[in-house]
């Protein structure tokens, strides 16, 4: 039996020093000759000697929400090497924006970020009312950020469920996903859709407000605030959860900068940064609340951080539920915004307008904008190219997730695996915002 | 061409030598580099300039204009308050332009993405490969003389 190997450990030095470049056969047998070789040898070379195993850790792995792939070179217990691998979800929506009419473009940001689907309604919308000049009604912009704030609520509250139970508490989830349902019964209400909303078009609002919807949040905003008290009762002082998060995932500021981090992780790490105060949007300046920061730079400082952020999240939607301005919810503006319903059967302009937009869309004056807005996973922008035509010329989609997934070898090599999930779950991604 | 009432804005001043258009437009700057020097250009906006952050790199297809390729250069200068746009232009061949990352780490999946989508090379890239697609993927899918419809078998 002497001869029989350990499979689990790779001997670096049994590996050829130069692997050399494979022809790739495609589908049809073609042999074709690629841009760039992958060399996926790359991973397994150790840099500690026979010691190490590589261990592929996704895509289906059930802490990296959704379809992450990690390869992780290990030493015992120890993270020698991490090499994360996305595009599973990559379903060419950027390329998909070119082949719609702006109007529709909306639907398409939804399925980015489906976690936050009203935010990228908002940064899209932002950036084509840029471009057409348009002065959007207080109320719509009102509504938009009572929306955008809920959203967050939505966000940090599937965030917190899930990340608890990575780390072992499975009650918290249980009571995240009973706000998440008043929270998702409240889009329902304004949209008629629980998680792909569309609610923000190019103009205002897709509809006006409901009937009730007053009460629905009032009713959501007296009790939030206690029921955070709950999950705070159930995670901050438990001994288990503060021991698995205190003290782990440390990255510095610097290199989070430098690698193009956003949202919480730099605001646990001390920056006061929020593109709400920074460069507001949709009249955020009218709102008063406080942008929360931690020093301590770990995976509790993260859950501490995004529980003070749901606090203020919800005394913004307290705000704009009291001081909701009266008006209409579209710009005036024919040509862009449906005309009503009622109109349409009674004035002749109306139908015509209703005939042209839906059948062809509205032309875009030609310029590049950036909007940004601030997700609940960190900075959204959409960099938007038109032409002067009735379809985007280029949607780019710079996703939070995806700046902030880079820093992922930085972040967890030279620590440990069972750190590595509740260091990644402190990152708060979702792969369809890394994928697009 | 830069307009003359932007020779007074600071990073137009400081980009003087390297640029080649600028333009103020929805209240964004952008400024066109001559695309030789953009790691020259990013560098001294990283260093004099305090821009800290690239916040994303991605690319415009002019088909059929030459040269093709815009690649554009979002940053933010996080305690200023600014944010700028970088852009430069490249020719469909040889498609390739410097790699920011010796300036900017972040530069380093931005690239691969737009290398995956857009086909154009960054020369010194550490890690020039497919991000998104799959690697054995033929052609680069937002270029626009890519096809939206038809099979593939």
């Amino acid at each position: 039996m002497a001869d029989v190997k350990d499979t689990g450990v790779l001997d670096a030095a049994e590996l050829p020093a130069e692997t050399t470049p494979v022809e790739m056969p495609n589908d049809r047998g073609v042999t074709s000759e690629r841009a760039v070789e992958l060399d996926y040898n790359e991973h397994l070379k150790s840099k500690s000697g026979p010691r190490s195993m590589v261990l592929n850790m996704g895509p289906q792995h059930p802490s990296t929400h959704g379809v992450l792939r990690l390869l992780l070179e290990l030493d015992g217990e120890e993270i020698l090497k991490a090499a994360p691998d996305i595009g599973y979800l990559h379903t060419g929506i950027e390329k998909e924006f070119e082949q719609k009419t702006y109007q529709q473009g909306v639907t398409l940001t939804d399925r980015i970020d489906y976690l936050a689907p009203l935010s990228n309604n908002l940064a899209y919308c932002l950036a084509a009312e840029k471009l057409l000049g348009l002065e959007i009604p207080e109320l719509a912009q009102w509504t938009r950020v009572m929306l955008a704030e809920f959203t967050r609520l939505n966000s940090h509250l599937v965030w917190l469920g899930t990340h608890a139970i990575d780390i072992g508490a499975m009650s918290v989830f249980l009571y995240c996903f009973r706000e998440r349902e008043e929270i998702l019964r409240v889009f329902e209400m304004f949209s008629g859709q629980r998680m792909m909303t569309s609610y923000f078009r190019i103009g205002g609002l897709a509809l006006p407000h409901p009937r009730g919807w007053q009460k629905r949040v009032k009713d959501f905003v007296d009790i939030f605030p206690s029921r955070v008290d709950e999950y705070e009762e159930l995670l901050t002082t438990n001994r288990i959860w503060t021991g698995r998060t205190k003290g782990v995932g440390y990255i510095s500021l610097e290199d989070m900068l430098d690698l193009g981090v956003t949202g919480p992780m730099l605001r646990a790490a001390g920056l006061k940064i929020d593109v709400r105060k920074d460069a507001p949007y949709s009249s955020y300046e009218k709102f008063d609340f406080e942008v929360p920061t931690r020093t301590e730079n770990d995976v509790f400082a993260r859950y501490q951080l995004r529980i003070e952020e749901m606090r203020q999240s919800c005394k913004i939607i307290k705000q704009a539920l009291e001081g909701m301005p009266s008006g209409s919810h579209q710009a005036d503006a024919p040509g862009i915004v449906l005309p009503e319903r009622e109109k349409m059967k009674t004035q002749m302009e109306a139908l015509i307008y209703h005939f042209k937009i839906v059948s062809e869309g509205f032309r875009v004056p030609e310029g590049e904008v950036y909007s940004a807005i601030e997700s609940p996973r960190g900075e959204v922008g959409c960099y938007m190219v038109s032409d002067g035509t009735q379809k985007p010329y280029r949607v780019h989609w710079r996703g939070p997730s995806f700046g902030n997934l880079q820093s992922i070898p930085t972040l967890i090599e030279g620590t440990l695996i069972a750190d590595v999930i509740a260091a990644l779950g402190s990152m708060d991604f979702v792969l369809g915002d890394t994928d697009r | 061409m830069i307009p003359e009432n932007l020779l007074d804005n600071p990073v137009v001043a400081a980009l003087k030598d390297l640029a080649t258009a600028a333009k103020l437009e929805f209240d964004e700057l952008t400024v066109e580099i001559a695309p030789g020097s953009i790691v020259e250009a990013l560098r001294r906006v990283k260093k004099d300039l305090q821009f800290e952050r690239l916040t994303s790199v991605t690319g415009v297809d002019r088909y059929p204009a030459e040269p093709r390729f815009e690649i554009v250069y979002h940053l933010q200068a996080i305690a200023k308050k600014q944010r700028l746009r970088l852009k430069a232009r490249v020719a469909s061949d040889p498609c390739e332009i410097e790699s920011a990352t010796s300036v900017y780490r972040s530069a380093n999946w931005y690239e691969r993405e737009t290398f995956d989508l857009f086909g154009v090379r960054f020369a010194g890239h550490p890690d020039l490969t497919r991000i998104v697609m799959p690697d054995d993927w033929e052609g680069h899918p937002l270029r626009k003389d890519y096809p939206v419809t038809g099979t593939r078998y």
